[in-house]
């Protein structure tokens, strides 16, 4: 098992706090002038998504996390489990509805994702930034409104809801912002 | 650093040798090379290699981490009333408060009581800055009143467990070390509150982190030590100069103690500085201010690295 020291510490470093895996958002030393130096530390539960605050004394070591991220294209989702695949090493790993958590949403199959692995096991996944999906379900907009005055909800074929402006129409094919859920543009070629 | 921080820092410079030389109190200059290095088990001296020219291999050297040792072997022969503004170095610390080299304001009297350089510290941060009078609190006054917390009848459990409850990662090694609960409570939970309307005297810390300080003649449990908080930071921190050369010499062998048990470099202690102390010590109070901070809370930047020309990664 790696060790760190917190000499060590930077943002992005992965570490096992309380039997999680967790990744250092922040970093900071604090150090009274005649006593005892600390490193006050701002991490993200790479499990859980929380973030918390932990204090070190500084010099002590911290196990880390054996955690990489690597690029994988998704398969398909079995009705439990979302599959994905290395596709330089074909190794395929799969998660549950925990695992892949908000990612599900945008995903259809042959997309290519970052999974984020620890200890070979799937921890997280991030979709691609931006994604091509088609527009199942929408109410039909005000003829002739073709402004970016407003907008109406949009289901996407993945299931996914999103704001969309008024002249999308069921059929059409547009590229969203996953990590904002934003409507970007309308993509060329409709289904 | 901007060029008006630059032209802040000589402007403060200034200010403060005016201010020492209406009082009295001499600039002197001592050696940021010594033999010997800090035996505080808390900070960590810079080694470097000397070559003398008649001496092959040549010998270890350390740049020091305050001018403590040296002015007061000036005191010892008679110097009277000092300052000093160095350059000192401390290995491994970094951060937005923290520059591993940094301006250190360092002065001396002979014949006064602590207090009564509280007194003179705030005379001196009043004539660089606007600020308005002081408050000054005890140790347990501020742990009271900010951590809810005594720290001299607070049970070994109950920082532990308070410290814990804040998020602390207690590994065994410090499972019994009161005074790391005690430090990481100041740390976090009652510096960030001081000094936010005005300067706050700390004063009375425990005479387990007397450091160098005499322990109170009155109150065995505390020690003639205080600090100066602006703004949540530390700014200085002085005491009456402990003189006994007998204790001196069984608080560098704690130090060493502490040092060894922490696996941390073992450096050589300052044989001339404790024959000084043998010589005799005048009874003095004396304080250090790091003149970087104090010229951060002037621009109002949060960062050290603003108010150095060049901070470490640059330099």
């Amino acid at each position: 098992m790696t060790t760190y020291s917190t000499n060590e510490f930077k943002s992005g470093l992965k570490l096992i706090i309380d039997g999680d895996p967790c990744t250092i958002l922040e970093n900071e030393f604090v150090k009274p002038g005649k006593g005892q130096a600390f490193n006050r530390v701002k991490l993200r539960n790479l499990k859980t998504g929380r973030i918390m605050e932990k204090t070190f004394r500084s010099g002590e070591a911290v196990k880390g996390a054996d955690v990489v991220d690597v690029e994988m294209q998704y398969l398909y989702n079995d009705g439990e489990m979302w599959h994905f695949m290395d596709s330089a090493s074909y190794d395929q790993h799969s998660g549950d509805r925990n695992a892949v958590g908000e990612a599900a949403k945008w995903l259809k199959g042959q997309e290519m994702c970052m999974v984020t692995l620890w200890n070979g096991r799937l921890l997280s996944v991030s979709p691609p930034t931006f994604v091509t999906l088609a527009v199942s379900a929408t109410d039909p907009g005000v003829r002739g409104d073709t402004s970016s005055g407003g907008s109406k909800p949009a289901t996407l074929e993945t299931g996914a809801v999103v704001k969309v402006p008024f002249f999308v129409q069921v059929g059409d094919v547009i590229k969203i912002d996953s990590r904002t859920g934003e409507y970007v543009a309308r993509a060329k070629d409709s289904v | 650093m901007s060029l008006e921080i630059l032209a802040l820092r000589a402007e403060m410079l200034a200010k403060v040798r005016a201010f020492f030389k209406a009082r009295g109190v001499m600039e002197v200059e001592t050696p940021i090379l010594s033999h010997a290095a800090s035996s505080d088990p808390n900070v960590d001296s810079l080694r470097t290699h000397y070559t003398p020219p008649d001496y092959g291999v040549g010998i270890s050297l350390y740049l020091h981490t305050s001018p403590e040792y040296a002015m007061k072997r000036l005191l010892a022969a008679g110097a009277g009333p000092i300052y000093q503004i160095t350059k000192v170095f401390r290995d491994g610390e970094e951060g937005r408060l923290h520059n591993p080299e940094f301006t250190l304001l360092e002065w001396y009297r002979p014949k006064i009581g602590y207090l009564e350089l509280m007194d003179e510290v705030e005379a001196l941060i009043r004539h660089l800055a606007d600020t308005p009078p002081s408050e000054r609190l005890t140790y347990a006054q501020a742990f009271k009143r900010y951590a809810g917390v005594d720290p001299y009848r607070a049970s070994l459990v109950e920082l532990r467990n308070y410290a814990s409850a804040c998020g602390f990662e207690i590994k065994s090694a410090v499972q019994e070390q009161r005074d790391v609960f005690l430090d990481f409570i100041l740390a976090h939970h009652v510096a960030p509150k001081l000094g936010g309307d005005c300067a706050t005297f700390i004063y009375e810390y425990p005479a387990s982190q007397a450091t160098l300080a005499n322990i109170s003649p009155r109150e065995p449990v505390v020690s003639e030590r205080f600090e100066l908080f602006m703004r949540g930071i530390e700014i200085a921190n002085g005491s009456a100069e402990l003189t006994d050369p007998i204790e001196h010499r069984r608080r560098f062998s704690q130090a060493e103690e502490t040092r060894r048990q922490r696996g941390a470099d073992m450096a050589p202690r300052d044989q001339r500085f404790l024959s000084a102390l043998e010589s005799g010590l005048p009874p003095c109070a004396g304080v250090a201010l790091g003149f970087d901070r104090m010229l951060m809370l002037q621009a109002g930047v949060s960062d050290i690295a603003d108010v150095l020309t060049f901070p470490v990664a640059q330099a």
